[in-house]
């Protein structure tokens, strides 16, 4: 056999590069070269028409696109770190349980199988400030007489998203370190134990570490999957009341189909699939700064 | 004797706490489900009754038989919906889930030049989100007239898991020891026997976690979904849910019972793989 042949990996990664290269890569080129031209969804031939980076300039002067462009980061941080925290917490209790532990891991899953457009529905309904739960709830309990409009003031719908948001994907961080809890090796624990560590200690300076590469890989998924707010914000709030809980992608969703103007909402997609990237590769490179600490190679 | 009952005490207040935050963190993700899946069983004055009804008076089955029947609610085709989810879903995460592992496994086992760029690129092929995605992939699938097929819609989502899967699973077999795989190539193995009786065991409880987000991910999605789908050949739940709400002013009944019968689906699933789950798990972990 003196054929030449290709290397194990690349036969390994051929099949998954060939697939993103046909779903992904292709599209995104030609939406590329429709983000320098008026393409308007209604007139195919506009796609023909060269305007250079008039849709970018335009992008980059228009008040409503930074507003969302914020916004976008601010729910970002705010729901990825809410997210962590209280995930962190739950894996933490959830391993301490020693009977129906199952159970209660099933029961931690519950939000993620709800489609967004599920959870956007339902948490319309519970924040519905006619016959939702919470204004329900309030008001039975006396704690206040007039109906809170969640959804029409535009920081308690901003909060209502969050919240949203929040309670969906907590249980994919709570799994990821629970799973990272469950490889923990005991040895180090035992010996810190030995030493004299406070259970703190040994949590702050021998678990902890050990999870942040898990810890990494969940922010990584979720910044790049918070896109899919879309879905939820389409349906609670539609980005209204005003464009107050307008975000990137339900505005560029609302240029491109709604107004029809593609050539624009594309420029304004790539503006903001640049910002996912740098998510990406921020916690990409934290996790290899984990993964070397913990001598897991390269 | 002080401080032994001192201590006592202290673990028990831990205890204490320990149940209460478990408590309330259980409830706060049980309780809007468990809203949705009581109001799917309410009749619609009890779900707009003010003040409201805490302890619901008459539970039927209307919403089901409506949604069922096709008759009332619009005739929405509820079960084709249902059946073109599922065969589109599995069908995706299987091969998502054998392509993942392969894309995976080199990546935790060969060195080779580009490495972290390419890791880099493939991750950066999810932060395009669907919205954006949609209108290339219309026209393109539009030219090839895989527009509104199943088929057409298991690509995407094979692509949409892929970087993602190979994310997970390279993870875990990180955590399998290179020198134990080594030590079955020592012993006789092939490379490929070493993985099947080897890695791929230990790692076996993440890919069973990359599963349930690759078939959660495909179950779930919409933004993609209402685009590339147009009738009832190919149109999935998430799609369908919304064709109850433009038929019909907001009917939460209605929504509740669909949504009811899109979670089922989902729970058993991640009952079966759980077993695996707790299987990989327990394995005693990696002492290295």
């Amino acid at each position: 056999m003196t054929r030449n042949r290709l290397p194990p990996w690349l036969v390994l990664l051929l099949p998954a590069v060939i697939i993103i290269l046909a779903v992904v890569a292709i599209p995104l080129v030609l939406s590329l070269y429709s983000s320098f031209t008026p393409y308007h969804l209604t007139r195919p031939d506009t796609l023909w028409k060269w305007t250079g980076s008039f849709n970018y300039i335009k992008a980059a002067t228009d008040p409503n696109f930074w507003k969302a462009f914020g916004r976008t980061v601010l729910l970002l941080t705010i729901a990825l770190n809410a997210e962590m925290l209280l995930g962190l917490g739950l894996a933490l209790m959830v391993s301490k349980v020693t009977h129906g532990q199952r159970a209660l891991r099933t029961a931690m899953m519950f939000p993620m199988m709800f489609s967004p457009i599920l959870v956007g529905f339902q948490f319309k309904f519970i924040f519905n400030d006619n016959v939702g739960l919470v204004n329900n709830a309030l008001q039975s309990l006396g704690l206040t007489d007039v109906a809170i409009p969640w959804l029409v003031d535009g920081n308690l719908a901003m909060f209502a998203i969050i919240f949203a948001e929040v309670w969906t994907s907590t249980s994919v961080f709570a799994i990821l370190i629970l799973a990272g809890l469950f490889a923990l090796p005991q040895d180090p624990l035992e010996a810190a134990k030995v030493d004299g560590c406070t259970p703190w200690q040994s949590f702050r300076f021998v678990t902890l570490p050990f999870l942040m590469p898990f810890i990494y890989i969940a922010m990584a998924i979720r910044s790049l999957d918070v896109a899919r707010a879309y879905d939820i914000v389409q349906v609670m709030t539609n980005g209204g009341p005003a464009r107050r809980t307008e975000l990137l992608w339900t505005l560029i969703g609302r240029t491109g189909y709604v107004d029809a103007r593609m050539g624009y909402a594309n420029a304004m997609g790539y503006i903001a699939i640049l910002l996912s990237i740098g998510f990406t590769v921020y916690f990409f490179l934290k996790l290899q700064t984990a993964r070397r600490e913990l001598g897991m190679g390269d | 004797m002080a401080t032994a009952s001192q201590h006592r005490i202290r673990k028990r207040a831990l205890k204490v706490a320990h149940f209460a935050g478990l408590f309330l963190a259980m409830s706060i993700i049980c309780l809007p489900g468990l809203w949705v899946v009581l109001n799917s069983f309410r009749p619609t004055v009890e779900i707009m009754a003010k003040p409201p009804v805490w302890i619901p008076e008459s539970l039927s089955l209307d919403h089901y038989r409506a949604m069922f029947g096709g008759a009332g609610e619009g005739g929405v085709p509820v079960l084709t919906y249902f059946r073109n989810s599922l065969i589109i879903s599995v069908t995706s995460t299987v091969i998502a889930l054998l392509v993942g592992m392969a894309g995976g496994y080199a990546f935790a086992r060969y060195r080779f030049k580009g490495k972290g760029v390419m890791f880099v690129a493939l991750m950066a092929s999810r932060a395009v989100p669907g919205v954006a995605l949609s209108l290339p992939l219309f026209i393109i699938f539009g030219r090839t007239g895989i527009i509104d097929t199943h088929f057409g819609l298991i690509l995407v989502y094979v692509a949409m898991n892929v970087p993602f899967t190979i994310w997970l699973i390279d993870g875990f077999f990180r955590q399998v020891p290179k020198e134990l795989a080594e030590a079955a190539e020592i012993d006789g193995c092939t490379r490929w026997q070493a993985f099947w009786r080897v890695e791929f065991p230990v790692a076996r409880s993440g890919i069973a976690s990359a599963g349930i987000f690759a078939f959660l991910t495909s179950w779930n999605e919409y933004a993609l979904a209402s685009q590339l789908t147009r009738s009832a050949t190919s149109k999935t739940m998430p799609v369908g849910l919304l064709d109850f709400t433009s038929q019909f002013t907001l009917n939460w009944g209605g929504m509740c019972a669909l949504a009811v019968l899109m979670i089922i689906p989902a729970l058993v699933l991640t009952f079966l793989v759980q077993k695996h789950l707790i299987a990989g798990l327990t394995f005693g972990g990696v002492k290295g």
